[in-house]
Protein backbone atom coordinates (compact mmCIF):
# COMPACT_ATOMS: atom_id res chain seq x y z
CA UNK A 1 0.00 0.00 0.00
CA UNK A 2 2.68 2.48 1.07
CA UNK A 3 5.06 1.37 -1.65
CA UNK A 4 2.53 1.35 -4.49
CA UNK A 5 0.46 4.45 -3.74
CA UNK A 6 1.78 6.68 -0.96
CA UNK A 7 5.45 6.99 -1.93
CA UNK A 8 4.81 7.63 -5.65
CA UNK A 9 2.19 10.24 -4.73
CA UNK A 10 4.58 12.02 -2.38
CA UNK A 11 7.26 11.89 -5.06
CA UNK A 12 4.93 13.29 -7.72
CA UNK A 13 3.86 16.12 -5.44
CA UNK A 14 7.46 16.88 -4.55
CA UNK A 15 8.72 16.84 -8.14
CA UNK A 16 5.82 18.96 -9.42
CA UNK A 17 6.29 21.61 -6.75
CA UNK A 18 10.05 21.60 -7.06
CA UNK A 19 9.69 22.03 -10.84
CA UNK A 20 7.26 24.92 -10.51
CA UNK A 21 9.44 26.68 -7.96
CA UNK A 22 12.47 25.99 -10.12
CA UNK A 23 10.64 27.43 -13.13
CA UNK A 24 9.73 30.66 -11.34
CA UNK A 25 13.27 31.06 -10.08
CA UNK A 26 14.62 30.39 -13.59
CA UNK A 27 13.02 33.69 -14.56
CA UNK A 28 14.95 35.47 -11.84
CA UNK A 29 18.13 33.62 -12.74
CA UNK A 30 17.73 34.61 -16.36
CA UNK A 31 17.28 38.26 -15.48
CA UNK A 32 20.26 38.14 -13.13
CA UNK A 33 22.55 36.37 -15.62
CA UNK A 34 21.64 38.69 -18.47
CA UNK A 35 22.05 41.69 -16.21
CA UNK A 36 25.46 40.38 -15.22
CA UNK A 37 26.49 39.95 -18.86
CA UNK A 38 25.30 43.48 -19.60
CA UNK A 39 27.04 44.89 -16.49
CA UNK A 40 23.80 45.76 -14.71
CA UNK A 41 22.47 44.66 -11.35
CA UNK A 42 19.15 43.17 -12.44
CA UNK A 43 16.19 43.03 -10.03
CA UNK A 44 17.32 44.30 -6.64
CA UNK A 45 14.24 45.81 -4.98
CA UNK A 46 12.08 42.88 -3.87
CA UNK A 47 13.86 41.19 -1.01
CA UNK A 48 17.65 40.98 -0.63
CA UNK A 49 19.24 40.92 -4.11
CA UNK A 50 15.76 40.66 -5.58
CA UNK A 51 15.30 37.13 -4.32
CA UNK A 52 11.54 37.51 -3.82
CA UNK A 53 11.01 38.91 -7.34
CA UNK A 54 9.39 35.69 -8.72
CA UNK A 55 6.78 35.76 -5.95
CA UNK A 56 5.99 39.40 -6.66
CA UNK A 57 5.72 38.56 -10.38
CA UNK A 58 3.38 35.66 -9.69
CA UNK A 59 1.11 37.79 -7.49
CA UNK A 60 1.03 40.50 -10.14
CA UNK A 61 0.20 38.06 -12.94
CA UNK A 62 -2.59 36.41 -10.95
CA UNK A 63 -4.15 39.77 -10.08
CA UNK A 64 -4.04 41.06 -13.68
CA UNK A 65 -7.24 41.15 -15.70
CA UNK A 66 -7.66 38.01 -17.76
CA UNK A 67 -8.84 39.10 -21.21
CA UNK A 68 -10.36 36.81 -23.85
CA UNK A 69 -10.72 38.55 -27.22
CA UNK A 70 -14.35 38.76 -28.37
CA UNK A 71 -13.79 36.95 -31.67
CA UNK A 72 -11.57 34.31 -30.09
CA UNK A 73 -12.50 30.65 -29.95
CA UNK A 74 -13.12 30.53 -26.19
CA UNK A 75 -12.57 26.84 -25.50
CA UNK A 76 -9.44 26.49 -27.56
CA UNK A 77 -8.14 29.83 -26.31
CA UNK A 78 -8.46 28.57 -22.72
CA UNK A 79 -7.07 25.13 -23.48
CA UNK A 80 -3.95 26.25 -25.36
CA UNK A 81 -1.83 27.37 -22.35
CA UNK A 82 -2.81 24.19 -20.52
CA UNK A 83 -1.83 22.03 -23.50
CA UNK A 84 1.59 23.71 -23.52
CA UNK A 85 2.12 23.34 -19.77
CA UNK A 86 0.98 19.78 -19.11
CA UNK A 87 3.43 17.90 -21.42
CA UNK A 88 6.31 19.92 -19.98
CA UNK A 89 5.36 18.79 -16.48
CA UNK A 90 4.51 15.13 -17.07
CA UNK A 91 7.89 14.53 -18.71
CA UNK A 92 9.44 14.59 -15.25
CA UNK A 93 7.74 11.25 -14.56
CA UNK A 94 10.61 9.33 -16.20
CA UNK A 95 13.60 11.54 -15.36
CA UNK A 96 15.88 9.83 -12.83
CA UNK A 97 17.17 12.23 -10.18
CA UNK A 98 19.12 9.49 -8.43
CA UNK A 99 19.44 5.75 -7.94
CA UNK A 100 17.53 3.65 -5.42
CA UNK A 101 18.48 5.02 -2.02
CA UNK A 102 17.84 3.99 1.56
CA UNK A 103 15.44 6.57 3.01
CA UNK A 104 14.18 6.09 6.58
CA UNK A 105 14.86 2.36 6.39
CA UNK A 106 13.01 1.97 3.10
CA UNK A 107 14.38 1.40 -0.43
CA UNK A 108 13.16 4.42 -2.37
CA UNK A 109 14.10 5.06 -6.02
CA UNK A 110 14.75 8.74 -6.69
CA UNK A 111 12.61 8.70 -9.81
CA UNK A 112 8.86 8.52 -10.19
CA UNK A 113 8.85 5.61 -12.58
CA UNK A 114 11.20 3.73 -14.88
CA UNK A 115 9.39 2.60 -18.01
CA UNK A 116 11.08 0.56 -20.72
CA UNK A 117 10.21 3.21 -23.34
CA UNK A 118 11.38 6.18 -21.24
CA UNK A 119 13.22 8.14 -23.90
CA UNK A 120 10.49 7.59 -26.51
CA UNK A 121 7.93 8.68 -23.92
CA UNK A 122 9.74 11.99 -23.52
CA UNK A 123 9.92 12.53 -27.29
CA UNK A 124 6.26 11.72 -27.81
CA UNK A 125 5.03 13.82 -24.91
CA UNK A 126 7.13 16.73 -26.16
CA UNK A 127 5.52 16.39 -29.59
CA UNK A 128 2.11 17.05 -28.00
CA UNK A 129 3.28 20.44 -26.73
CA UNK A 130 3.26 21.79 -30.31
CA UNK A 131 -0.55 21.85 -30.22
CA UNK A 132 -0.61 24.46 -27.49
CA UNK A 133 1.43 26.83 -29.63
CA UNK A 134 -0.54 26.26 -32.84
CA UNK A 135 -3.89 26.52 -31.09
CA UNK A 136 -2.88 29.53 -29.01
CA UNK A 137 -2.11 31.43 -32.19
CA UNK A 138 -5.13 30.18 -34.09
CA UNK A 139 -7.70 30.69 -31.33
CA UNK A 140 -6.68 34.32 -30.81
CA UNK A 141 -8.28 35.08 -34.20
CA UNK A 142 -5.60 37.60 -34.99
CA UNK A 143 -3.09 37.73 -37.84
CA UNK A 144 0.22 38.10 -36.03
CA UNK A 145 -0.31 35.35 -33.47
CA UNK A 146 -1.40 33.00 -36.27
CA UNK A 147 1.73 33.75 -38.30
CA UNK A 148 3.90 33.37 -35.21
CA UNK A 149 2.33 30.06 -34.28
CA UNK A 150 2.83 28.73 -37.82
CA UNK A 151 6.46 29.75 -37.64
CA UNK A 152 6.93 28.24 -34.20
CA UNK A 153 5.27 24.96 -35.06
CA UNK A 154 7.17 24.59 -38.34
CA UNK A 155 10.37 25.20 -36.40
CA UNK A 156 9.43 22.69 -33.69
CA UNK A 157 8.52 19.98 -36.19
CA UNK A 158 11.72 20.49 -38.20
CA UNK A 159 14.04 20.36 -35.22
CA UNK A 160 12.12 17.48 -33.68
CA UNK A 161 13.33 15.33 -36.59
CA UNK A 162 16.97 16.20 -35.95
CA UNK A 163 16.67 15.68 -32.19
CA UNK A 164 14.90 12.35 -32.60
CA UNK A 165 17.55 11.11 -35.04
CA UNK A 166 20.20 12.16 -32.53
CA UNK A 167 18.40 10.24 -29.82
CA UNK A 168 18.40 7.16 -32.07
CA UNK A 169 22.20 7.17 -32.06
CA UNK A 170 22.15 7.59 -28.27
CA UNK A 171 19.79 4.63 -27.93
CA UNK A 172 22.19 2.57 -30.05
CA UNK A 173 25.10 3.56 -27.81
CA UNK A 174 23.26 2.82 -24.59
CA UNK A 175 21.40 -0.23 -25.89
CA UNK A 176 18.26 0.70 -23.97
CA UNK A 177 15.39 3.18 -23.88
CA UNK A 178 14.99 3.28 -20.11
CA UNK A 179 16.38 6.48 -18.60
CA UNK A 180 17.68 4.66 -15.52
CA UNK A 181 19.42 2.00 -17.59
CA UNK A 182 21.02 4.67 -19.79
CA UNK A 183 22.71 6.13 -16.71
CA UNK A 184 23.68 2.67 -15.50
CA UNK A 185 25.18 1.78 -18.87
CA UNK A 186 27.35 4.91 -18.66
CA UNK A 187 28.59 3.59 -15.32
CA UNK A 188 29.28 0.18 -16.85
CA UNK A 189 31.09 1.61 -19.88
CA UNK A 190 33.25 3.80 -17.58
CA UNK A 191 32.48 6.83 -19.74
CA UNK A 192 29.98 9.60 -19.92
CA UNK A 193 28.32 9.45 -23.32
CA UNK A 194 29.40 13.01 -24.10
CA UNK A 195 32.87 11.52 -24.77
CA UNK A 196 31.41 8.68 -26.85
CA UNK A 197 29.00 10.84 -28.86
CA UNK A 198 30.29 14.42 -28.95
CA UNK A 199 28.54 15.13 -32.27
CA UNK A 200 25.25 13.92 -30.89
CA UNK A 201 25.73 16.15 -27.85
CA UNK A 202 26.18 19.28 -29.98
CA UNK A 203 23.20 18.33 -32.18
CA UNK A 204 21.03 17.65 -29.16
CA UNK A 205 21.94 20.94 -27.55
CA UNK A 206 21.24 23.00 -30.69
CA UNK A 207 18.00 21.08 -31.23
CA UNK A 208 17.10 21.65 -27.59
CA UNK A 209 17.57 25.40 -27.97
CA UNK A 210 15.30 25.36 -31.02
CA UNK A 211 12.68 23.11 -29.43
CA UNK A 212 12.34 25.31 -26.38
CA UNK A 213 12.07 28.43 -28.58
CA UNK A 214 15.11 29.90 -26.93
CA UNK A 215 17.52 32.44 -28.39
CA UNK A 216 19.03 32.33 -31.02
CA UNK A 217 16.01 30.39 -32.29
CA UNK A 218 13.28 32.42 -30.57
CA UNK A 219 11.51 33.20 -33.84
CA UNK A 220 8.17 32.57 -32.17
CA UNK A 221 8.44 35.79 -30.24
CA UNK A 222 10.21 38.17 -32.60
CA UNK A 223 8.79 41.45 -31.28
CA UNK A 224 9.85 43.62 -34.18
CA UNK A 225 8.21 41.38 -36.77
CA UNK A 226 5.25 39.86 -34.98
CA UNK A 227 4.28 42.36 -32.25
CA UNK A 228 5.16 39.67 -29.75
CA UNK A 229 4.35 36.15 -30.87
CA UNK A 230 1.70 33.48 -30.68
CA UNK A 231 0.82 34.75 -27.19
CA UNK A 232 0.14 38.37 -28.23
CA UNK A 233 -3.55 38.22 -27.31
CA UNK A 234 -3.00 36.52 -23.97
CA UNK A 235 -2.88 38.34 -20.68
CA UNK A 236 -2.46 37.65 -16.99
CA UNK A 237 -1.79 34.14 -15.78
CA UNK A 238 -2.54 32.50 -19.13
CA UNK A 239 0.23 34.54 -20.73
CA UNK A 240 2.48 33.51 -17.85
CA UNK A 241 1.65 29.84 -18.42
CA UNK A 242 3.24 29.99 -21.89
CA UNK A 243 6.41 31.34 -20.38
CA UNK A 244 6.41 28.94 -17.45
CA UNK A 245 6.06 26.13 -19.97
CA UNK A 246 9.05 27.46 -21.90
CA UNK A 247 11.18 27.45 -18.76
CA UNK A 248 9.85 24.04 -17.74
CA UNK A 249 10.84 22.75 -21.17
CA UNK A 250 14.31 24.19 -20.67
CA UNK A 251 14.57 22.23 -17.44
CA UNK A 252 13.32 19.11 -19.26
CA UNK A 253 15.90 19.46 -22.04
CA UNK A 254 18.65 20.08 -19.49
CA UNK A 255 17.64 17.06 -17.42
CA UNK A 256 17.46 14.82 -20.48
CA UNK A 257 20.85 16.08 -21.69
CA UNK A 258 22.29 15.44 -18.23
CA UNK A 259 20.89 11.92 -18.18
CA UNK A 260 21.98 11.08 -21.72
CA UNK A 261 25.37 12.73 -21.96
CA UNK A 262 26.65 13.68 -18.51
CA UNK A 263 25.98 10.49 -16.62
CA UNK A 264 22.82 11.62 -14.80
CA UNK A 265 23.26 11.24 -11.07
CA UNK A 266 26.78 9.73 -11.31
CA UNK A 267 29.67 11.60 -9.78
CA UNK A 268 32.43 12.57 -12.24
CA UNK A 269 34.74 9.59 -12.92
CA UNK A 270 32.93 7.15 -10.62
CA UNK A 271 35.46 4.43 -11.44
CA UNK A 272 38.65 6.35 -10.62
CA UNK A 273 39.96 5.38 -7.19
CA UNK A 274 41.47 8.58 -5.88
CA UNK A 275 38.41 10.60 -6.94
CA UNK A 276 36.08 8.46 -4.84
CA UNK A 277 35.67 11.30 -2.32
CA UNK A 278 33.34 12.90 -4.90
CA UNK A 279 30.90 10.12 -4.02
CA UNK A 280 30.22 11.78 -0.65
CA UNK A 281 28.16 14.41 -2.45
CA UNK A 282 24.64 12.95 -2.72
CA UNK A 283 23.68 11.62 -6.15
CA UNK A 284 20.71 13.97 -6.64
CA UNK A 285 23.05 16.87 -5.92
CA UNK A 286 25.24 15.88 -8.87
CA UNK A 287 22.17 15.65 -11.05
CA UNK A 288 20.99 19.11 -10.03
CA UNK A 289 24.48 20.59 -10.48
CA UNK A 290 24.80 19.25 -14.03
CA UNK A 291 21.27 20.34 -14.94
CA UNK A 292 21.99 23.77 -13.54
CA UNK A 293 25.14 24.02 -15.63
CA UNK A 294 23.06 23.32 -18.74
CA UNK A 295 20.47 25.89 -17.76
CA UNK A 296 23.23 28.43 -17.28
CA UNK A 297 24.50 27.75 -20.82
CA UNK A 298 20.95 28.33 -22.13
CA UNK A 299 20.94 31.79 -20.52
CA UNK A 300 24.50 32.49 -21.58
CA UNK A 301 23.63 31.73 -25.21
CA UNK A 302 20.63 34.03 -25.01
CA UNK A 303 22.77 36.86 -23.66
CA UNK A 304 25.44 36.34 -26.34
CA UNK A 305 23.92 35.41 -29.70
CA UNK A 306 21.58 37.43 -31.92
CA UNK A 307 18.43 35.92 -33.34
CA UNK A 308 18.55 33.84 -36.54
CA UNK A 309 16.62 34.91 -39.61
CA UNK A 310 13.76 32.52 -40.30
CA UNK A 311 15.08 31.08 -43.59
CA UNK A 312 18.52 30.63 -42.05
CA UNK A 313 16.91 28.76 -39.19
CA UNK A 314 15.09 26.40 -41.51
CA UNK A 315 18.17 25.88 -43.65
CA UNK A 316 20.23 25.05 -40.57
CA UNK A 317 17.61 22.58 -39.40
CA UNK A 318 17.00 20.72 -42.64
CA UNK A 319 20.28 21.02 -44.52
CA UNK A 320 22.81 20.83 -41.71
CA UNK A 321 21.44 19.26 -38.53
CA UNK A 322 19.30 16.49 -40.03
CA UNK A 323 22.00 15.20 -42.44
CA UNK A 324 24.61 15.25 -39.67
CA UNK A 325 22.20 13.46 -37.33
CA UNK A 326 21.50 10.75 -39.92
CA UNK A 327 25.23 10.37 -40.68
CA UNK A 328 25.83 10.08 -36.95
CA UNK A 329 23.33 7.22 -36.72
CA UNK A 330 25.04 5.44 -39.62
CA UNK A 331 28.53 5.91 -38.15
CA UNK A 332 27.33 4.75 -34.73
CA UNK A 333 25.86 1.64 -36.33
CA UNK A 334 29.09 0.86 -38.22
CA UNK A 335 31.22 1.34 -35.10
CA UNK A 336 28.80 -0.79 -33.09
CA UNK A 337 29.05 -3.63 -35.61
CA UNK A 338 32.84 -3.45 -36.05
CA UNK A 339 33.87 -3.18 -32.37
CA UNK B 1 -11.63 -5.58 -12.24
CA UNK B 2 -9.78 -2.27 -12.39
CA UNK B 3 -8.63 -3.21 -15.88
CA UNK B 4 -12.19 -3.80 -17.05
CA UNK B 5 -13.35 -0.47 -15.63
CA UNK B 6 -10.43 1.30 -17.31
CA UNK B 7 -11.22 -0.48 -20.57
CA UNK B 8 -14.86 0.53 -20.59
CA UNK B 9 -14.12 4.12 -19.58
CA UNK B 10 -11.48 4.40 -22.31
CA UNK B 11 -13.74 2.80 -24.90
CA UNK B 12 -16.50 5.27 -24.03
CA UNK B 13 -14.04 8.11 -24.52
CA UNK B 14 -12.73 6.70 -27.80
CA UNK B 15 -16.20 6.20 -29.27
CA UNK B 16 -17.43 9.53 -27.90
CA UNK B 17 -14.52 11.45 -29.41
CA UNK B 18 -14.92 9.56 -32.69
CA UNK B 19 -18.58 10.60 -32.87
CA UNK B 20 -17.61 14.19 -32.05
CA UNK B 21 -14.98 14.16 -34.84
CA UNK B 22 -17.64 13.52 -37.48
CA UNK B 23 -20.45 15.60 -35.98
CA UNK B 24 -18.59 18.79 -35.03
CA UNK B 25 -19.21 21.69 -37.42
CA UNK B 26 -15.93 23.50 -36.72
CA UNK B 27 -13.16 21.67 -38.56
CA UNK B 28 -10.40 22.66 -36.14
CA UNK B 29 -12.46 21.33 -33.25
CA UNK B 30 -12.95 18.09 -35.18
CA UNK B 31 -9.19 17.72 -35.59
CA UNK B 32 -8.72 18.34 -31.87
CA UNK B 33 -11.22 15.65 -31.01
CA UNK B 34 -9.26 13.37 -33.32
CA UNK B 35 -6.15 14.06 -31.21
CA UNK B 36 -8.06 13.23 -28.03
CA UNK B 37 -9.29 10.05 -29.71
CA UNK B 38 -5.72 9.02 -30.59
CA UNK B 39 -4.54 9.74 -27.04
CA UNK B 40 -7.31 7.57 -25.62
CA UNK B 41 -6.32 4.77 -28.02
CA UNK B 42 -2.73 5.13 -26.79
CA UNK B 43 -3.99 4.71 -23.23
CA UNK B 44 -5.79 1.56 -24.35
CA UNK B 45 -2.49 0.23 -25.72
CA UNK B 46 -0.84 0.86 -22.34
CA UNK B 47 -3.67 -1.12 -20.76
CA UNK B 48 -2.74 -4.02 -23.07
CA UNK B 49 0.94 -3.69 -21.94
CA UNK B 50 1.93 -2.54 -25.44
CA UNK B 51 3.85 0.51 -24.22
CA UNK B 52 5.96 0.78 -27.35
CA UNK B 53 2.88 0.90 -29.56
CA UNK B 54 1.28 3.44 -27.24
CA UNK B 55 4.27 5.76 -27.37
CA UNK B 56 4.55 5.42 -31.15
CA UNK B 57 0.83 6.11 -31.45
CA UNK B 58 1.27 9.39 -29.59
CA UNK B 59 4.49 10.29 -31.41
CA UNK B 60 3.42 9.50 -34.97
CA UNK B 61 -0.34 10.03 -35.02
CA UNK B 62 -1.18 12.47 -32.26
CA UNK B 63 2.06 14.43 -32.44
CA UNK B 64 2.95 14.21 -36.12
CA UNK B 65 0.24 13.46 -38.62
CA UNK B 66 -2.57 15.38 -36.96
CA UNK B 67 -0.35 18.46 -36.71
CA UNK B 68 -0.21 18.40 -40.50
CA UNK B 69 -4.00 18.01 -40.65
CA UNK B 70 -4.25 21.04 -38.41
CA UNK B 71 -1.96 23.02 -40.71
CA UNK B 72 -4.10 22.17 -43.72
CA UNK B 73 -7.36 22.92 -41.93
CA UNK B 74 -6.08 26.22 -40.58
CA UNK B 75 -4.61 27.43 -43.87
CA UNK B 76 -7.44 26.33 -46.17
CA UNK B 77 -10.53 28.48 -45.87
CA UNK B 78 -13.42 26.20 -44.92
CA UNK B 79 -15.77 28.94 -43.81
CA UNK B 80 -18.47 28.40 -46.45
CA UNK B 81 -21.16 25.84 -45.62
CA UNK B 82 -20.38 22.37 -46.99
CA UNK B 83 -23.76 22.04 -48.82
CA UNK B 84 -22.57 24.41 -51.54
CA UNK B 85 -20.06 22.13 -53.14
CA UNK B 86 -21.38 18.64 -53.02
CA UNK B 87 -24.28 16.68 -54.41
CA UNK B 88 -25.94 15.38 -51.24
CA UNK B 89 -27.71 12.48 -52.93
CA UNK B 90 -24.64 10.80 -54.38
CA UNK B 91 -22.59 11.15 -51.19
CA UNK B 92 -25.40 9.65 -49.16
CA UNK B 93 -25.34 6.49 -51.26
CA UNK B 94 -21.58 6.06 -50.97
CA UNK B 95 -21.90 6.66 -47.24
CA UNK B 96 -24.63 4.06 -46.91
CA UNK B 97 -22.56 1.54 -48.85
CA UNK B 98 -19.44 2.09 -46.75
CA UNK B 99 -21.41 1.96 -43.49
CA UNK B 100 -23.07 -1.28 -44.54
CA UNK B 101 -19.66 -2.75 -45.36
CA UNK B 102 -18.27 -1.79 -41.94
CA UNK B 103 -21.41 -3.16 -40.28
CA UNK B 104 -21.00 -6.51 -42.05
CA UNK B 105 -17.33 -6.57 -41.09
CA UNK B 106 -18.11 -5.85 -37.42
CA UNK B 107 -20.80 -8.51 -37.44
CA UNK B 108 -18.36 -11.02 -38.90
CA UNK B 109 -15.76 -10.21 -36.22
CA UNK B 110 -18.29 -10.52 -33.40
CA UNK B 111 -19.71 -13.73 -34.87
CA UNK B 112 -16.25 -15.22 -35.30
CA UNK B 113 -15.36 -14.24 -31.71
CA UNK B 114 -18.49 -15.97 -30.42
CA UNK B 115 -17.79 -19.16 -32.41
CA UNK B 116 -14.04 -19.40 -31.78
CA UNK B 117 -13.19 -18.06 -28.32
CA UNK B 118 -9.88 -16.22 -28.12
CA UNK B 119 -6.83 -17.93 -26.69
CA UNK B 120 -5.45 -17.05 -23.26
CA UNK B 121 -4.64 -13.35 -23.50
CA UNK B 122 -2.03 -11.96 -21.15
CA UNK B 123 -0.18 -15.21 -20.56
CA UNK B 124 3.16 -13.55 -21.26
CA UNK B 125 2.27 -10.05 -20.17
CA UNK B 126 4.96 -9.78 -17.50
CA UNK B 127 7.63 -10.68 -20.04
CA UNK B 128 6.05 -8.32 -22.58
CA UNK B 129 6.01 -5.44 -20.12
CA UNK B 130 9.71 -5.92 -19.43
CA UNK B 131 11.02 -6.27 -22.97
CA UNK B 132 8.38 -4.61 -25.06
CA UNK B 133 10.70 -2.78 -27.44
CA UNK B 134 13.06 -5.74 -27.87
CA UNK B 135 10.19 -8.08 -28.62
CA UNK B 136 8.70 -5.77 -31.23
CA UNK B 137 12.12 -5.27 -32.81
CA UNK B 138 12.85 -9.00 -32.95
CA UNK B 139 9.48 -9.71 -34.55
CA UNK B 140 9.92 -6.95 -37.10
CA UNK B 141 13.30 -8.28 -38.18
CA UNK B 142 12.43 -11.98 -38.18
CA UNK B 143 8.81 -13.00 -38.80
CA UNK B 144 7.62 -9.75 -40.34
CA UNK B 145 10.74 -8.75 -42.26
CA UNK B 146 9.13 -8.62 -45.71
CA UNK B 147 6.13 -6.48 -44.67
CA UNK B 148 8.50 -4.23 -42.75
CA UNK B 149 10.77 -3.76 -45.78
CA UNK B 150 7.79 -3.20 -48.07
CA UNK B 151 6.45 -0.52 -45.72
CA UNK B 152 9.88 1.14 -45.66
CA UNK B 153 10.00 1.12 -49.47
CA UNK B 154 6.53 2.62 -49.61
CA UNK B 155 7.53 5.44 -47.28
CA UNK B 156 10.69 6.08 -49.29
CA UNK B 157 8.70 6.25 -52.52
CA UNK B 158 6.23 8.65 -50.89
CA UNK B 159 9.12 10.81 -49.67
CA UNK B 160 10.77 10.98 -53.09
CA UNK B 161 7.40 11.71 -54.67
CA UNK B 162 6.73 14.55 -52.26
CA UNK B 163 10.12 16.08 -52.99
CA UNK B 164 9.56 15.89 -56.75
CA UNK B 165 6.09 17.42 -56.41
CA UNK B 166 7.41 20.24 -54.22
CA UNK B 167 10.47 21.02 -56.36
CA UNK B 168 9.46 21.14 -60.01
CA UNK B 169 12.97 21.73 -61.30
CA UNK B 170 15.67 19.80 -59.51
Amino acid sequence: MIDTYLIPLVKILFVLNATLIGVTYMVLLERKVIAWVQVRLGPMRVGPYGILQPIADAVKLILKEDITPTRADKWVFTAAPIIVMVPALITFAVIPFGPVVNLFGRQVPLYITDVNVGLLYIVSVASIGVYGIILGGWASNSKFPLLASLRASAQLISYEVAVTMTLVSMIMTAGTLSMVKIVESQYDQHLWFIFVQPVAFVLFFIGGLAETNRAPFDMAEAEQELTGGFHTEYSGMRFALFFLAEYANMIVVSSVATTLFLGGWLAPFPNVGWLSFLGYVPSWMWFLLKTFAFLYVFLWVRATLPRYRYDQLMRLGWKVLIPIAIANVVVTGIVKVLF
Amino acid sequence: MAQSIAFYVLSTFILGFAVLVVTTRNTVHAVLFLVLNFLAVAALYVLLTAQFLAVIQVLVYAGGIVVLYLFVVMLVNLKRPPEDHMAPQRHNWIGFGLSALVLVELGAIIGYGAVAPAGPVGAQTSDLALNNVERVGMLLYTDYLIPFEVASMLLLVAMVGAIILAKREL
